[in-house]
């Protein structure tokens, strides 16, 4: 149950975009005196965070940017994208849908088909599921993931367990419809009873806004927050992420007959090195194997692989034949992984605005 | 089991000065925050194979009690 195998689908290319604000967790209050500074910093690796913090870049912003690199670098021809899938819990309004807005910015065709999906964490691998889905029979032949986040608007800066840990990040994935390839293998899972451990209960139509919604309060670890800002039960989150980012890879290698010590790299989401570390651990991957972009740029929300992939792997993509898996779990609570392989594809460095 | 558990928990929690008992409340150590919490949870995992579920490791109080469902949890 919940494995797909996307055939004639294939990877083209990954681009990413951050803001250029940096804020620094070593120079942060927030997170005590300066040795539960450093322990904190050890512990999730995350030394700092591109923000978009005091700006008005939004997360539709960077993935256009994104976006637009790549479509440059792959030579596409703009009539040519017929499926525009937008990733992310931080779209521009409520309704209309951020993608349709993304069609026309980006100058896309009126055939272009373009849909909203509501997913955090584990955003890429379902956009990307949704993406092979839609390319696979063969009508639809180029398609857009763009994928991103600016979890850091929805972040009270009062909330030591969430705060330092998330970044801002918007992402472009090419995929399309090439007859013969393997394509990709995905594994695919939710659990809906956990959608208390992330969440931001006011401000959507179950609890609409009120002025009470802004009010803050101050919880058990000290931490002060209103209810438009982000609750994270981050042991739940923990337990959760450390049982289920395994057994999703092991579902998805003996599924499908993959090797596991024949993968070149394993992209994770960027959740914190603590829990990354746990799980590459019971996978038992060599350290190398494993690449971080947290250091730099936090916890991404569904930016995280692209990102990971563009900051740290881009020379290889590039250049060589690479079999990569990737999983990703959180917000819903909703998981998953995907393994593709790739022959040199397109990865623009990362750009900045 | 109790002295391998009481010895990996006080490594966890990085209690070298002094020694611990069963009916501690180990909420109330100096050393217990979020990040110890996490690696208990790791260290559970690690050691024993079990994962105690947030709500049901918020009902055990002292070392005594997180000891007995671990012991529970691990026979099974």
């Amino acid at each position: 149950m919940g494995f797909q195998h996307f055939k004639n689908i294939k990877v083209q290319g990954f681009a990413a975009c951050v803001p250029k604000h940096i804020e620094n967790n070593e120079d942060l209050e927030l997170l005590g005196n300066s040795e539960q500074i450093k322990k904190f910093i050890e512990t999730t690796g995350i030394k700092q965070r591109h923000t978009v913090q005091g700006q008005s870049i939004r997360t539709s912003d960077m993935c256009l940017v994104a976006a637009e690199k790549l479509i440059e670098e792959l030579n596409w021809n703009k009539n040519e994208v017929d499926c525009l899938l937008f990733v992310s819990q931080t779209g521009d309004y409520i309704f209309p849908a951020t993608s349709c807005i993304l069609q026309d910015k980006l100058g896309l065709s009126n055939d272009c088909f373009a849909m909203d999906i509501s997913l955090g964490c584990s955003g890429w691998i379902h956009g990307m599921a949704t993406i092979a889905a839609l390319l696979q029979n063969g009508g639809f032949k180029k398609g857009l993931l763009l994928a991103g986040d600016t979890s850091t608007m929805t972040k009270s800066p009062f909330d030591k367990g969430s705060y330092p840990l998330f970044g801002d990040a918007g992402t472009a994935t090419a995929v399309e419809f090439v007859e013969g390839v393997d394509g990709i293998k995905v594994h695919t899972s939710t659990d809906g009873k956990g959608h208390g451990a992330i969440i931001v209960p006011d401000g959507g139509f179950r609890n609409f806004y009120s002025p009470e919604s802004e009010i803050y309060k101050e919880y058990e670890d000290g931490s002060k927050r209103n209810s438009l800002q982000t609750f994270m039960d981050g042991a739940a989150v923990f337990t959760f992420g450390i049982t289920k980012g395994p057994r999703s890879v092991f579902a998805l290698v003996e599924k499908y007959k993959i090797d596991l010590s024949e993968i070149d790299y394993f992209v994770f989401h960027q959740a914190n090195k603590f829990m990354v570390e746990k799980i590459r651990n019971k996978i038992k991957i060599p350290s190398e194997k494993v690449p971080y972009s947290l250091d730099e740029f936090g916890n991404t929300s569904c930016s995280s692989i692209p990102l990971t992939v563009v900051t740290r792997l881009s020379n290889k993509i590039k250049n060589e034949k690479l079999k990569i898996m990737t999983c990703a779990f959180g917000v819903g609570l909703s998981w998953g992984s995907i393994y593709f392989e790739t022959d040199g594809i397109i990865c623009p460095d990362i750009i900045m605005i | 089991m109790e002295t391998k558990f009481i010895d990996l928990f006080k490594e966890v929690l990085e209690i070298e000065d002094r020694d611990i008992n069963l009916s501690d409340e180990f909420r109330q150590y100096d050393e217990w925050d979020s990040l110890v919490y996490l690696s208990v949870i790791a260290m559970l995992d690690d050691e024993y194979d079990i994962v105690i579920e947030t709500d049901e490791f918020k009902k055990l109080i002292t070392v005594g009690e997180l000891m007995e469902e671990v012991k529970k949890r691990s026979s099974k």
